[in-house]
């Protein structure tokens, strides 16, 4: 029967939000097979479509990348820095004497990436090389597009390849192929590119989208394992500090003022009471949960440090501080590794906790 | 070698706004440098270390920005530090900055803070839940809310004294050109009559998300006689940390606070900081942290805050202003709040507070907080150089 608990030991948690565009934040569940005594993991996703707004600098070079030309800055040693600087790096004194550039150039360096990652300029083997193109002073990091290490060499000299259609944003360069190629090797296959951003009326780009994505394994200790695991089959699973004898749900392996193990296990009831709360009534993006939602400290019978969790089952206005709860579990076979287990609290119509016997935990 | 003296010897900081799209990151740096620099009358040549602070990376999405930034800070071939302690981190950076004088290190040190809240969204950014956690995460305000509530119900505040905060707050922005939110025609009732966010805590309760940033000089003592009409004297630094969560912890009243306040008293010599201090900038981005810090800080006992503030003593006329500057209240550019709240603390003893500087401030104190009411920072700063 606690077969799914099993199978559903890995749950995928994404947060991905793409304003002002779109806003999106989903949460999607995998299955993986894991025996009882390894450490829960997950995988998190975390992403952000930041807007970047440009400066008078950067707006200039972001506005000629539209019209596929690049521009450089002349620095107070009259050398040109591509993509441009605002402030030099010797005076620290703005900038303003743009220099054009050509989109030809030559390789200082290099080096060969055999397995390209995601989000990377070129989805085949290439390789990254400082470019010094013609009419300026410093290199410009960019991806090659060549068959092997054997077609690359430093000094040989490389052209941009524009993106087809330019937008005003770094990956209008899509990516650097040798001066001399003809199309005998195709398009490179790129990544997808950002969201464009809104134009001014004389066509300047004054912000760039920059998508970031941050993909983690979270892992959790064996102690909340155990807790979590545990959730799996309907149960609360503590541990107690030996020395002070603090109960802490979920667990933590060690008490955080004692700094000693903590290896009794404690079952808990899924009863207790509500310390502090508050009503949620604000939309935000990426909110989980339709507001309004009353956010409390739930303090089981038999614990010494409360968890947050949702209160329903009355309405919010009726919410108190020491009013009795119970778990209000969610059917049997959508029970994972999870918390959510517990779909919320509930009144149990009990009279509410005295205040002194809770307020040491506020 | 002892402690050396350290002075503010200028500051500066941008007009705060929702959204700075008209410069970069480096560029909204570099007004609230450029004024700094002006203000203590320095050039790149005098300055000999760079300390630059910002909250979470996950707020603007720029790891490290200390490298990126170097340009821009002048900071080619100096030392450059970055500093983080969450949204404490604008005063925690004004003390390490102020620790690299007062160690004989460095003559003159420019530190800066700042957020560009418009590139991102702090209430997603806080709101992340992992896997196997419960989503109820809603923001700091959702964090902080149940908090204030346990103060309301453990001190029987009424609960109006959120309201008379953010209405005094707001009104001082009216006074201070900088300020984000400058609202000279709020009352009691409209604050009262907004939107209930998170209950406890109102619309009008709440800090604003800001773009902007914060700069000041701070030099030691040949470079603090220097400046014209006085510079803001150290006093006396302190900073505090303890766990987001352990069981029995005081979130209301954190002793880490405590500690951190204790030790500043002691260091500057305070034994009764309601009568010696002249001015407090403290980090009160909800309305009723103004109580509770007040209680955190020990301007008054434990239980009292609210009645302090009820009393009009925290009103730019009362025997202590709170946040005369419209506080964080008004403005909120996350990772600079806390610097603000120090440059805010040093302006009113050097006499350049403009429309909002309190007659004869002689001590102030700056004060700022970040994480879970985890981290703790503030400085106390004189007119008059301190005796040890
Ligand atoms: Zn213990």
């Amino acid at each position: 029967m606690f077969e799914q608990a099993k199978r559903g030991d890995s749950l995928r948690v994404s947060t991905y939000a793409r304003p002002p565009l779109a806003p999106i934040s989903r949460t999607c569940f995998t299955l993986s097979v894991i025996t009882e005594e390894t450490p829960l993991h997950a995988p998190l996703e975390i992403g952000f479509d930041y807007t970047r707004s440009l400066g008078p600098v950067l707006t200039h070079f972001m506005t000629q990348l539209a019209n596929r030309r690049i521009t450089g800055i002349r620095g107070s040693d009259g050398r040109v820095h591509v993509p441009p600087v605002e402030y030099d790096p010797h005076t620290a004194e703005a900038l303003t004497e743009f220099v054009d550039v050509s989109d030809v150039g030559t390789v200082r360096t290099w080096s060969w990436v055999s397995h390209p990652v995601e989000g990377q300029p070129i989805q085949r083997p290439f390789a990254w090389a400082l470019i010094t193109l013609d009419g300026a002073d410093t290199a410009l990091l960019h991806a090659v597009d060549v068959n092997s290490t054997e077609q690359i060499h430093t000094g040989m000299r490389v052209r941009v390849r524009w993106a087809d259609e330019p937008i005003g944003h770094i990956t209008d360069i899509a990516y650097f192929v040798p001066a001399d190629a003809g199309e005998e090797r195709g398009d490179a296959p790129t990544p997808p590119r950002p969201p464009a951003t809104e134009r001014a009326e004389d066509g300047a780009v004054s912000t760039v989208i920059t998508p970031i994505r941050l993909d983690y394994t979270h892992s959790v200790s064996p102690e909340e394992s155990r807790y979590l695991r545990a959730l799996a089959e309907g149960r609360m699973l503590g541990q107690r500090c030996p020395e002070c004898e603090k109960v802490y749900i979920p667990p933590r392996g060690a008490c955080p003022t004692d700094g000693v193990p903590t290896t009794t296990e404690v079952e808990l009831p899924d009863t207790g009471i509500v310390t502090t709360f508050c009503i949620v009534n604000v939309p935000f993006l990426g909110q989980r949960i339709q507001p309004p939602y009353v956010t409390a400290y739930i303090l089981l019978d038999g614990a010494d440090i409360p968890f947050l969790h949702l209160v329903l089952g009355c309405e919010a206005d009726e919410v108190r501080m020491g009013m009795r709860v119970r778990a209000a579990w969610k059917p049997r076979e959508e029970w994972e590794t999870s918390l959510q287990n517990v779909d919320h609290f509930e009144p149990t119509g009990e009279p509410d906790a005295p205040y002194d016997s809770y307020a040491h935990h506020l | 070698m002892t402690k050396q003296r350290a002075a503010v010897l200028g500051t500066g900081q941008t007009h705060h706004t929702t959204k700075r799209t008209d410069v970069s990151m480096p560029g909204l740096l570099r007004e609230a440098v450029d004024r700094a620099m002006r203000d203590a009358q320095v050039d790149w040549s005098d300055i000999d270390a760079v300390v630059l602070g910002k909250a979470p990376d996950l707020f603007e999405g720029v790891m490290m920005p200390e490298l990126f930034l170097a340009d821009a800070l002048g900071a080619s071939g100096k030392p450059l530090l970055r500093v983080h302690t969450a949204g404490s981190v604008g005063g925690s950076t004004s003390l390490v900055a102020a620790s690299l004088v007062q160690s004989g290190v460095h003559r003159r040190v420019l530190t800066v803070a700042y957020e560009k809240q418009s590139e991102s969204n702090a209430m997603w950014a806080l709101s992340i839940a992992p896997p196997f956690s419960m989503p109820v995460g809603a923001g700091a305000g959702g964090y902080f809310a149940p908090h204030v509530r346990s103060y309301i119900r453990r001190t029987d505040a009424p609960d109006h004294i959120g309201a008379l905060v953010a209405v005094k707050d707001r009104r001082n922005g009216a006074l201070n050109p900088y300020a984000h939110l400058r609202q000279e025609d709020i009352t009691f009732d409209s604050v009262r009559a907004s939107q209930m966010l998170w209950d406890p805590i109102r619309y009008d309760e709440t800090c604003p998300s800001s773009d902007g940033a914060c700069a000041m000089v701070l030099g030691d003592e040949a470079a603090g006689d220097a400046v014209d009409g006085g510079a803001a004297w150290l006093h006396g630094t302190a900073m505090r940390t303890e766990p987001t969560t352990f069981a029995g912890r005081d979130q209301v009243n954190p002793q880490a606070g405590k500690d951190a306040a204790a030790a500043l008293w002691k260091s500057a010599g305070i034994t009764d900081p309601l009568s010696e201090i002249d001015v407090a900038e403290l980090y009160v981005p909800f309305s009723w942290f103004e109580p509770m810090w007040l209680e955190n800080l020990g301007f008054t006992e434990e239980g009292s805050g609210w009645k302090l503030t009820e009393s009009g003593a925290t009103a730019l006329d009362g025997t202590l202003p709170v946040n005369p500057s419209g506080g964080v209240l008004c403005t909120n550019p996350i990772g600079a709040s806390g610097m603000l709240r120090c440059a805010e603390a040093a302006k009113q003893v050097m006499g350049r507070a403009g429309d909002y500087q309190v007659d004869g401030a002689r001590k102030a104190v700056g004060h700022a907080y970040g994480g879970g009411s985890q981290y703790f920072a503030m400085w106390l700063v004189g007119a008059d150089k301190p005796e040890n």
